[in-house]
Parts: C-alpha cells; sequence; structure tokens
C-alpha cells in the first residue's frame, strides 16, 4: 500500500490494512518472554509459481492470498487504470464458474475475500476456515487461466468503477488533492499516475485492453501464492502443485523502464478545494528503499534505509516523537503533522509529511516548521534517549503483529511481490537496533535537501456566492 | 517500517469520532462501530470444530465485573475497562463524552503531558481512550513481560485514577475537537450521518453527534469534563475485560490493581426508549459533489430484543453479506449504480439505527433511490428467498472462526458481551439462534419493524438537477 487513494480495492470491505503495522525499532531493551512464531518457508513450483508458507496453528482458519507482479505503475499513458479495472472482472465468469459464483462460493462456506490492487502489486485473497485450503487454491488456479471477459459485464463494471473514483477521489478533497501532488512530485516515473486511473483513461478503457493485460501479467511465474494459518507446509506442497502446477510458464515482459529524471529545484503548488474546510500541507522528497541498495552513484547502502525507518520514527512514531512534542504541544502550531516513508515500493519512492495548522496559523508556518525539524536532525543527530524508545517500540510491534493472519501475510507478500527477500521481515529489528545517532543524521543530509522537495498547499476555496 | 499509512495522525482521527455510521472511534486501531455491526451478524455462528473461547467471569475487590479469556499463544495481553459514559450521556453538551475521554490519556497528577507519552512508551504499550454512543473506555495492549506490563499497567491506572485535567491539554483538544467538527463539512459521510441520527433520534440523546457542535464545544470548559468524569467513570458503572497470556491469578491481581480505589459511584440510569418514526422524513444536505450519498435509516434494535434473530439474519440477506446482498446485486452487479452498497442493524442500549445506504452519480440518484426503495419493500412485503435465506446462514455460521481468530477480534467481542450484560454462553448459543430463524419470522418482523413509508431518507449532494 502507498497512500489510501493510490490503493484501491473490489468492494469496501473490511481488508484492515491497519494490520500492517507502523512499527518502528529495536531489541534496545529486551524482553525475557519473546515469542517465538514458526518460521516462514518457500518453495517454488517448476512453472514458477512462488510459494510462501507461515504456519500459524492458533486457530482453525486460514489466510490465502494470490499476489501478481502487476499495478499501476506497469501501465503507461492513456491506458491508466487497467489493473485496478481487471481486477475487478476477476470476480466475474470462468470458463467454469458463472459470473459472481467465486464470491457465493466463499460466502456459502463463511469465507472472506476481496482484492486490492496497487502502483506495484494486484493481490486476491480469501480468509475463512482452514479446511477450506483446498477450494482456494482450486478457485485461484482457476481464474489464473480461464478468466472469460464478456463485454456487458465490463460495460457494467467499468460504471461500478466511475462511480468507485466519484466516491474515493473526486468528492474527497484529501484523496483528490493527492493525486494531484503525486501527479506534480513525479515527473516521469509512474508512480505519478493514480491507481483507479484517471477519468478519461476509464471512458475510454476497452475490454480487449484488458484481456491483453491478462494474458500479459497472469502467469504462475509472474505470481507468488502466500499462505498464513492453521496449515501444514507438506499438505500445501501437495495441493500447489496439484492445482497450480499444470499451468504453463510464460514469457512475461518487463515493464518499460520509466526511471525519475533527476530533480531540478523544488516544485511548489496550490490546490483549492470546494470541500476542504481545514487547510493542509503535504511535503513530499524522493528517496530510495530496500529496492534500491546497491544501486546508485554511490551506491545506496541498507542501513541507510534503516536509517530513514529510525528518522521517521524519531519525527513521528508516537505521542513522545518531535513532531507531536514540538508542533502539536510545544509551540501549537499543528492540528495534525505527521510523516511516512514508503520503503518496500518496487520504484524510488517518498518521504512525505503533512500536516494541518491550527487556527491562527498557517501553512508557511507550519512548512517551516517542518523544515525546521529535519533541519534540526540534519545539524546535529538524535538523542540516544530518543533511539532507546524506537527500539522498545519496535520489539512490542513484533509481538503484536504476530496476532494477525493478515497482518502477517500482506507484509510477506508486499515485500515479495516488488522483487525484496522477504527473510528482511526477521532481521528488520536487529538492524534497526544497530542504527546510531550519526547514520540518522547523515541519511537526514543526504536525502532531505530543499531543491528536491515538492510542496502542496491545499486550501479551501473561496466561495463565490 | 515497510508500508505504513501514518501521516494524519491523531487529529484525523479525532475528526472521525462518531461522525460516521460505520467510521467510528476505535480501540486499539479497530473500528468498534463496524467490529459491532459484524459481530451482531456473526457472532452468530459457531462450529463445533472452532469452539469458542472460554469466558470467565468474577468481580475485583470493589465489585466490578471482569470478563476474561486465556489466550497463552502470544506473550501479550489486552486489558480495557468499559463504562457507560459515550455520548448518550452528554445532555445538553454534545461532545462532552468524546472531549472527556480525549483528555484522560494525555497527563496525570504525577506526570506531564511529555513525562507520561515517554513513560508509556519506554514501555512498549499502547493505551488508547475513545467513546461511542453507548460507551466509553480505556484499553491496553502490553507485553506480558512484567518490566513492560507492570509499568503500562500503572500508567493506566494514573490516567483513569488521576487525570491532571490540565488547561493546556484542554485548550489543545478542544481546538483539535473544533477543527474536527469544521473538517467533518467537508465529508459527506459525516453530513449524511449527522443528519441521518438527528432524524430518527428527534429528542433522544442518541439524536445528537458524538462528535459534538461547535455552540456547545466552544462553550466546554474544563470543569464539564471533570464533572462528567467524576460521574461517570467510577465503579459501579464500570466492566473489565482482559484476554492474553496472563494467567487467571495474574489477570485478578492486574485488575484488582487497576481500579483500586476507583469511587463507587452510580451507575449510569438507562437510556429512554426511542420511539418510533410517525412520518416521513426528507432531509436534502447540500453538498458540491459529483456523487449523491443516499442513506435511509430508522429506530432499530436494541441488544436484547426479541425480534434480535431474525432481523439481523434477515439483514444479512437483505444487505449484509457482502458482494451477495440483495442490495449488492441489484444495485451494483446488475445496474452498477454505487460502488458501495449496504444495510444493517446497528444494536445499541436501546434502539440502535436500521441503516440503508449507497452513493451513486447524481444524474443517476432517483434511479438509485427507485431501485433501493424497491428492494427493500419487495423484502418486506415477500420476505427472504429461500435459497438466499440458506446461503446467508451458512456464511454466518460457517464464518464463525474468522470471528475470533486472535486476540483483537476476541477483546472485541468480550466488550460487548461484558457491556451489554449478554449472557457468557451467548455465543455457543448463537448458532442455534440463527439456524432455528426461519424465512416467515423474518418476514413478519421486517414487516412489523422496518418501515419503508416513515423512514428518514438523506440525501447529501446537489439538490439541483444536472
Amino acid at each position: 500500500m502507498r497512500y489510501a487513494n493510490t490503493f484501491t480495492h473490489r468492494f469496501a470491505g473490511e481488508l484492515r490494512m491497519a494490520s500492517i503495522r507502523a512499527a518502528w525499532a529495536t531489541l534496545f531493551f529486551s524482553f525475557a518472554v519473546f515469542a517465538t512464531p514458526q518460521p516462514t518457508q518457500e518453495f517454488a513450483l517448476a512453472n514458477g509459481l512462488r510459494v510462501i508458507v507461515q504456519e500459524d496453528h492458533r486457530a482453525p482458519v486460514v489466510a490465502i492470498q494470490v499476489w501478481y507482479q502487476v499495478g499501476a505503475s506497469y501501465e503507461l499513458d492513456g491506458a491508466t487504470g487497467q489493473s485496478h479495472a481487471l481486477e475487478h472482472m476477476m470476480f466475474k465468469r470462468t470458463k467454469t464458474l458463472k459470473s459472481g459464483e467465486f464470491s457465493r462460493i466463499v460466502a456459502d462456506r463463511g469465507g472472506r475475500e476481496n482484492a486490492f490492487t496497487s502502483a506495484d502489486y494486484t493481490t486476491y485473497f480469501q480468509t475463512w476456515s482452514a479446511d477450506q485450503t483446498e477450494l482456494s487454491m482450486q478457485l485461484e488456479s482457476d481464474r489464473m487461466q480461464n478468466l472469460v471477459l464478456d463485454p456487458a459485464e465490463f460495460k457494467n463494471e467499468l460504471k461500478v468503477i466511475q462511480e468507485e473514483r466519484r466516491l474515493r477521489t473526486d468528492d474527497s478533497a484529501q484523496a483528490l488533492a493527492l493525486e494531484t501532488v503525486l501527479a506534480h512530485t513525479w515527473q516521469t516515473s509512474p508512480y505519478r499516475q493514480p491507481v483507479i486511473g484517471w477519468p478519461a483513461d476509464l471512458a475510454q478503457m476497452q475490454l480487449p485492453d484488458l484481456a491483453a493485460w491478462y494474458h500479459r501479467y497472469y502467469a504462475p511465474n509472474n505470481a507468488i501464492l502466500v499462505v498464513v494459518g492453521d496449515v501444514e507446509i507438506a499438505r500445501i506442497k501437495q495441493l500447489a502443485t496439484r492445482y497450480f502446477g499444470p499451468i504453463p510458464r510464460r514469457e512475461v515482459p518487463p515493464p518499460k523502464a520509466r526511471p525519475e529524471l533527476p530533480q531540478r529545484g523544488e516544485k511548489r503548488l496550490t490546490i483549492a478545494s470546494d470541500k476542504l474546510r481545514v487547510p493542509l500541507l503535504m511535503l513530499n522528497y524522493k528517496v530510495p528503499g530496500f529496492t534500491a541498495v546497491g544501486h546508485g552513484q554511490p551506491a545506496t547502502e541498507a542501513w541507510e534505509i534503516y536509517a530513514l525507518d529510525v528518522l521517521l520514527a524519531t519525527l513521528d512514531g508516537g505521542d513522545s516523537a518531535r513532531f507531536a512534542r514540538h508542533l502539536v504541544r510545544g509551540r501549537e502550531l499543528a492540528l495534525s503533522a505527521g510523516a511516512s516513508y514508503q520503503s518496500a515500493s518496487r520504484l524510488e519512492d517518498l518521504f512525505s509529511f503533512t500536516g494541518a495548522p491550527r487556527e491562527g496559523h498557517t501553512l508557511a508556518e507550519l512548512e517551516a516548521a517542518i523544515k525546521a525539524e529535519i533541519a534540526a536532525l540534519q545539524s546535529s543527530p538524535p538523542d540516544p534517549a530518543e533511539l532507546a524508545r524506537i527500539k522498545i517500540a519496535v520489539v512490542a510491534q513484533e509481538v503484536y503483529q504476530q496476532d494477525s493472519l493478515m497482518g502477517q501475510a500482506m507484509l510477506i507478500g508486499s515485500l515479495a511481490v516488488v522483487g525484496l527477500d522477504w527473510r528482511i521481515k526477521d532481521s528488520y529489528a536487529e538492524r534497526i537496533q544497530a542504527i546510531n545517532p550519526q547514520q540518522v543524521q547523515a541519511v537526514a543530509k543526504k536525502y532531505f535537501q530543499s531543491d528536491q522537495a515538492t510542496i502542496a498547499y491545499v486550501v479551501p476555496a473561496q466561495k463565490h456566492e | 517500517m515497510w508500508s505504513r499509512r501514518k501521516s494524519m495522525s491523531r487529529w484525523h482521527r479525532k475528526v472521525r469520532y462518531g461522525a460516521i455510521m460505520r467510521n467510528c472511534a476505535t480501540i486499539s486501531g479497530i473500528n468498534l462501530l463496524r467490529v459491532n455491526a459484524l459481530l451482531i451478524l456473526t457472532l452468530v455462528a459457531l462450529t463445533a470444530r472452532a469452539g469458542s473461547p472460554r469466558i470467565e467471569r468474577w468481580a475485583t475487590a470493589n465489585g466490578i465485573p471482569v470478563y476474561y479469556v486465556h489466550a497463552p499463544e502470544i506473550p501479550m495481553f489486552d486489558l480495557r475497562v468499559v463504562f457507560a459514559a459515550g455520548s448518550a450521556r452528554d445532555g445538553a453538551q454534545p461532545g462532552l463524552a468524546s472531549l472527556t475521554s480525549a483528555l484522560l490519556t494525555e497527563d496525570t497528577a504525577a506526570l506531564g503531558v511529555d513525562d507520561f507519552h515517554a513513560a508509556l512508551e519506554a514501555t512498549g504499550a499502547a493505551l488508547g481512550a475513545g467513546s461511542l454512543r453507548d460507551m466509553a473506555w480505556l484499553s491496553l495492549r502490553s507485553l506480558t513481560d512484567p518490566k513492560a506490563a507492570t509499568p503500562a499497567v500503572e500508567l493506566m491506572r494514573a490516567a483513569l485514577l488521576s487525570p491532571r485535567f490540565s488547561d493546556e491539554v484542554f485548550v489543545r483538544t478542544r481546538k483539535q475537537m473544533l477543527a474536527g467538527i469544521k473538517s467533518e463539512e467537508g465529508s459527506p459521510d459525516a453530513l449524511g450521518a449527522k443528519a441521518l441520527y438527528r432524524a430518527i433520534y428527534g429528542d433522544h440523546p442518541y439524536a445528537a453527534p458524538t462528535s459534538g457542535t461547535e455552540t456547545a464545544v466552544s462553550a466546554f470548559t474544563v470543569a464539564d469534563a471533570k464533572s462528567f468524569y467524576q460521574r461517570y467513570y467510577v465503579a459501579k458503572n464500570a466492566v473489565l475485560i482482559v484476554v492474553g497470556a496472563l494467567d487467571r491469578m495474574a489477570a485478578e491481581k492486574m485488575t484488582n490493581e487497576l481500579v483500586r480505589g476507583l469511587p463507587d459511584g452510580e451507575g449510569a440510569p438507562p437510556l429512554p426508549a426511542v420511539k418510533a418514526l410517525a412520518v416521513p422524513h426528507a432531509v436534502q444536505i447540500e453538498f458540491p459533489a459529483k456523487q449523491s450519498h443516499l442513506i435511509l435509516g430508522q429506530p432499530g434494535i436494541a441488544r436484547q430484543d426479541p425480534d434480535y434473530f431474525p432481523l439481523v439474519v434477515g439483514n444479512h440477506v437483505l444487505g449484509g453479506n457482502g458482494t451477495v446482498s440483495l442490495l449488492f446485486g441489484e444495485i451494483r452487479e446488475q445496474r452498477g449504480l454505487s460502488y458501495s452498497v449496504s444495510s444493517y442493524f446497528e444494536p445499541m442500549a436501546v434502539a440502535g439505527p436500521f441503516v440503508a445506504t449507497l452513493q451513486t452519480d447524481r444524474p443517476r440518484q432517483e434511479e438509485a433511490r427507485k431501485v433501493l426503495h424497491a428492494v427493500i419493500k419487495k423484502f418486506i412485503d415477500d420476505g427472504p428467498p429461500l435459497a438466499a435465506l440458506a446461503a446467508a446462514k451458512r456464511n454466518l455460521i460457517g464464518g464463525f472462526p474468522l470471528r475470533i481468530d486472535n486476540n483483537s477480534k476476541i477483546a472485541e467481542y468480550v466488550t460487548l458481551i461484558a457491556f451489554y450484560g449478554l449472557p457468557l454462553d451467548y455465543l455457543t448459543t448463537y448458532p442455534q439462534h440463527v439456524a432455528a430463524v426461519t424465512a416467515a419470522q423474518i418476514k413478519d418482523a421486517f414487516k412489523r419493524r422496518v418501515h419503508l413509508e416513515t423512514m428518514a431518507e438523506i440525501t447529501v449532494g446537489t439538490s439541483a438537477t444536472p
């Protein structure tokens, strides 16, 4: 998931994105009792399908997800929204199932299902009783190869998608502003495109476009099956082989390389919204993530990514972090101030700041205050006590996140699908623990240059009455 | 870490306070109202295989009921104390319950704001507070290691027993609430929900928005919050919930320690009964949007309602069962009129709302309205199609294991059982109740209880015909 509005699913279901927890920090003060979850394991079928299994026997349930390596960032201009539209169509007919039968079968057995599309991936999932594992495999393998795209159904579903866009983007001041800001932040990167697609692209979308998209990307060697729950790996091997094994491997062309051009100076925009009542600030910096490690000139090193995560938590990791202490309390400048860092994206992504000024304060004041917090980290390393707090939180979060099957599956899948080794989740806490204050200062200096910023003021529109 | 969405933190959560039918305050990040709606529908089903978690009940030394589930697998626990201190107790001061709740976890007699948060974060625990219409709560999630748990529970105790109510925190929180209220004016969901509750509840305490009104919140003083706290955050108005890797003795000790010295006080009085709507009530809320939000509603059911099972199971067929409900089929799958369409009962202490809602492009508003009415009318007139009823029951019963597959979910439903005084075997008997519901009972219950002709109908959007 990248942003709220760049992540969209088939229906307003109950997928809890909160289950991918924001985790800061580490093993600094190590707690005596430590849960040892079952290790995650991976195998591959001869046709290239990767299967990752995490056994969790607390409850007789299973979360099963199929991650396809295709999303909005694979789409070209004029054809945005295809991945998401195809995701909707994947619940329609197949050669063996009638339209909507997939959902009826799952509901009939007490299951929950949904799907979601991001810039980097398209994912389908069921959570249900573990004895339905085989049925999941059967259903998912069926729609991986047997989708029937019907023109009448497409025509109807396109209307639904257009309603989805109106609901979640056009009529939401914040989502629409975010879409606009991303389109201005990125010049050549496909991350400038909205996952749901531009309105004109939806209007001109044709069924053969989706058929081509399906045949291009829905191959076993372009998918990852993630299973978390009350299952045995041997049985999963057997089932995966039976149901997915016969699907032939296909050549999947890599997406067009569309690297972002170097930014030549600060970008600034003002967005007026007739639906907004409280002004908002958005401030973006382009930074590398895990996929950049080993690339670039000089090459990005792995510790830098962890140091950026620690930097994030220093500023916005709870009520003791600097934004809460200095901006919301302290100077009482902000109603809210937050930061986020997309460290596990396929391409270079953003370190973003957002905030709303308190009445009597301006967006410019808030912008200056956030930049001053960044500058403070550039000029002096954070206090070791701040890092200690962050590290304690990460230890606790590692334990808490075991509570959610879906959360565990999401974490594994979202790493694997962008080409990262999911094992970095297991060493994450340790790597964070190893970060020292000087490293945080170093990444603050290296990546937060004022000529690399995109700054947006989102303001309530003047009323013309 | 990997991908997080933690921008727009604090204040945006506040914006959501009780604003919206199903987007309300959170307990440990879980959307309680939505969970409520689901649970009602879903506690329903118990497969023999899954078994239900064993709930034990006792009382603390000062008489507060404790509901406890032993979940030994992960070395953590959830601890909650819940009061009948939601916005239904606001009286003439809408927003007071929300304000009071927000002031509790900031500073205490012993610790200022910065020190309180620093002490809490040194434990790795998460302490939260929140409120809805019926209830208000403090919740803690912590590791069981005493190095974390002992200080965390101590801090929760301080928040509960000796909140500071400092001017600094009060003034800041009130400003955030006011900004939240202002911000809701830009949200069609929030506007629609507020209008719906007003239309359904008239002069009943459920009518006012949980987030308050600008006039009321502007006039609050810290003394208002203090006296609300002293009246409602008392032993006789409380229940406790513990779920986690603590044995019974440890849980008893912890809960006794948490509430030791909490004044007895008085339980909150029962809420007045909700009057049925007598005349149709249509409200148009002007909003500059492409879509119109249509919301139909009326008083629905209380937790202990005798028609509970027929109505809830029936609604699962009508608009509660995700993508396979009748409304979803007719509105979305057949006509592409809306991305999201559903109906639900929200059982509360007294009749919570029945709501049916969709959003559609302005030019198709009338078409969508007609179909929405027609589907509901047909359901009331004819009852559920038998095949659909059988499928809905299978979904409710077969889906049971998912409702209790982690500690967060278990804590959510034990909270409902504890707060609403449902029997401890509520879950084990639920599937039988679901299984026993017949199409005739559903038809009869809907006919008596759901009245399309007097339903409140809210439209948020532009009134100008395109």
